[in-house]
């Protein structure tokens, strides 16, 4: 385990606690954008560069200025005195320690963890050109349906947040 | 002797990295050798912003028939280098300034959204070539990285108008973010064609491709020129400037998102400005004019880092005659622009770009692609202004 | 620690972390972030897999991770138009008191 990856998990896990628990809403979204940027340095960091830049570009420059807008839009940027947590909170955070802790003994005592690491993998040979010529050739249809998929999705977005017609 | 200035930055590096390692144990190199690239981008672009605030004041004050600033020069002395001492004065008026935050203001944010918009201005120039072997960070996917850096000043330019709790801020920030959103795309789909073309998203081999004279560069296609004039607009919808410079109009909304801010925080949210604009006009010369190659294979004698920075400093020029001659747009405007007009216009750009690639050359290439590209322009443009039923402008005067 | 594991375990940690949030918070915008978390978690395991696994020249991994990338940015848009939807019609966008459906 290098000094880098453990700096990036220490970011990610913190910035995503405090996602999750900060009570201010535009403060969740801005950790979020610090966890995003977090992942995106661990793709980075395993070779995957394509991917890395591809994550911040939708995640930090989309998904979290969409979070951004919707807070605004919808005025709980600033939270009332009332409980942040549903009634159910620990039975909720009972699950989640439930599955983490299957997850961990899965993952700990598998055969992944007991194989040797692979050699270093060469980063020269998962090029952004290669990378394009499979998208063009083996998953050509999946990349069609996908934009597809987000032409309908970004159309359905807008008619679903158009405001209503008043009908009185 | 031209090879010799021509890799001098290069060379310079190798030396203090030689003498360094005599005395560094070994796993601090390569930490040094970055330092040592990234160095000369912190002294330079920082440099270049500080003359160009000079620059712009005494053009700007020229277009307006006025002298502009021409006290300032060396202190205690007669000499005023018109004019040119003046960004250190302005320094030293933005360090000592006092810092005000207002009380409701969110003061972790607040303080935060400047650096956070610096930090990604200046990433971006890691992947800019600024001269033959110097691209501080060589990435495979240069190009999205350079994107991807760029995109993250949005959510800073919301924390700033956010976090400050003013109206303005926040209608600036607003602006601001959705202006960014729109022309991202007709910004990153212009470069769809370049980057189709020369079939890699590596700075460093686009501008290998453009070698050999101007008439090399992608700009000096039909496709090309479009992409680059469609690039332009959109650079400088996404730099803030004028036309576009809705987000901060002071004369609408005082400064927009950094109304509440004072001292270096403002200067901070000012560098990152022209940071960023110096970033997009370094982008726009690798992509569409050669990068660092001289227009003439017989002037390659100049070094190359030489070109890239003349090109920068005509760049420069550009935006400020821009901002000294058009009036803002207006919001509907703006928005009308980007997704109606600039959007498709690219989309074509890019087919015209394909058809180029696949016809042999020759000028009926040349005259398949233009027409590709200006019937399109013409029409849509057409199209728009009946639809808004925009005529001829008639005038009343009074009897 | 193998380098595999260790990012299984990073991931894991980020899902339920995801999954706590999405379990507890009122506010359904948090929700959504919370579900945002565990699509990143699976994300980062399809990327360590391709890393580590046997034949990362077949770029599955990251190929499957930028078909997810995009879906997730899909589910953002349609998710928070629906939370804006919601919050026009009650005026709040705690689930807890959107539940008219519950009888």
């Amino acid at each position: 385990m290098s000094a880098s990856f453990a700096i990036l998990a220490a970011l990610v896990v913190v910035s995503a606690i405090a996602a999750m628990t900060l009570r201010n809403l535009v403060h969740c979204a801005l950790c979020l954008a610090v966890t995003f940027i977090g992942l995106a340095g661990t793709y980075l960091q395993l070779g995957a560069q394509f991917v890395g830049l591809a994550q911040v570009l939708v995640y930090v420059g989309a998904v979290a200025i969409l979070i951004v807008f919707a807070i605004l839009l919808t005025r709980s940027g600033e939270p009332g005195p009332g409980r942040q947590f549903s009634a159910t909170a620990l039975m909720g955070v009972g699950i989640a320690l439930a599955v983490f802790a299957v997850l961990g003994k899965v993952i700990t005592s598998s055969a992944v963890a007991k194989r040797p690491a692979p050699p270093m993998f060469d980063g020269s040979k998962a090029t952004v050109a290669k990378f394009g010529e499979r998208l063009m050739t083996d998953y050509i249809l999946p990349l069609e349906v996908l934009a597809l998929l987000l032409t309908a999705a970004m159309i359905g977005a807008v008619i679903i947040a158009l405001r209503e017609k008043e009908t009185k | 002797m031209t090879e010799l200035l021509e890799q001098f930055p290069v060379t310079l590096k190798h030396a203090i990295l030689d003498v360094l390692s005599k005395f560094l144990p070994e796993w601090l190199l390569p930490i040094a050798s970055a330092i040592l690239s990234i160095t000369p981008i912190l002294i330079v672009f920082p440099t270049i912003f500080a003359l160009t605030t000079v620059v712009e004041r005494k053009v700007l004050g020229r277009i307006q028939n006025r002298p502009g600033p021409n006290r300032v020069g060396i202190p205690l002395t007669n000499i005023r280098l018109a004019g040119f001492g003046q960004f250190i004065a302005d320094g030293i008026k933005a360090l000592i300034k006092e810092d005000i935050v207002p009380r409701n203001a969110d003061k972790v944010v607040h303080f935060l959204a400047p650096i956070a918009v610096v930090i990604p201005a200046l990433l971006a120039y890691s992947v800019l070539p600024i001269g033959k072997n110097m691209t501080a960070l060589d990435l495979d996917a240069g190009v999205l990285f350079f994107f991807a850096v760029g995109s993250a000043t949005e959510l800073s330019v919301f924390m700033a108008g956010w976090s400050s709790r003013n109206k303005y801020a926040l209608l600036g920030a607003m602006r601001a973010i959705a202006q960014m959103v729109s022309y991202e795309l007709p910004l990153v789909l212009s470069t769809v064609g370049v980057i189709m073309m020369t079939g890699t998203l590596s700075t460093t081999q686009i501008v290998e491709a453009q070698a050999g004279g101007f008439w090399h560069w992608h700009a000096a296609t039909p496709w090309g020129f479009a992409a680059f004039f469609l690039f332009l607009v959109a650079a400088t919808a996404e730099a803030n400037r004028t036309p576009f410079d809705l987000p901060e109009a002071e004369s609408e909304i005082i400064a927009g998102y950094f109304t509440e801010y004072s001292g270096f925080k403002f200067a901070l949210f000012f560098l990152g400005e022209y940071l960023g604009l110096f970033a997009m006009s370094g982008l726009g010369i690798t992509l569409f004019l050669g990068g660092w190659h001289a227009p003439l294979p017989a002037l390659e004698v100049v070094p190359s880092w030489i070109w890239f920075f003349l090109k920068l400093g005509v760049f420069i020029m550009f935006f400020i005659w821009l901002r000294g001659t058009l009036p803002r747009l207006r919001m509907d405007q703006l928005m009308n622009l980007a997704w109606k007009f600039m959007v498709p216009l690219t989309l074509i750009t890019i087919v015209a770009a394909g058809v180029w690639r696949f016809m042999d050359p020759g000028f009926t290439r040349c005259l398949t692609v233009t027409a590709m590209i200006v019937v399109p322009y013409l029409l849509l443009s057409n199209a728009l202004f009946t639809a808004r039923g925009v005529g001829k402008r008639t005038y009343r005067y009074a009897d | 620690m193998n380098p595999l594991t260790s990012y299984l375990l990073l991931s894991a940690l980020l899902f339920s972390i995801g999954l706590a949030g999405a379990l507890t918070r009122r506010n359904a915008i948090l929700v959504l972030i919370g579900i945002e978390l565990m699509l990143n978690a699976a994300n980062l395991n399809f990327i360590a897999f391709w890393r580590y696994g046997p034949n990362p020249e077949a770029l599955t991994g990251v190929t499957f991770v930028l078909f997810a990338i995009a879906i997730a940015a899909a589910e953002a848009a349609v998710g928070l138009a629906l939370i804006i939807s919601i919050y026009r019609h009650y005026k709040t966008t705690n689930v807890d008191d959107v539940s008219t459906l519950k009888g």
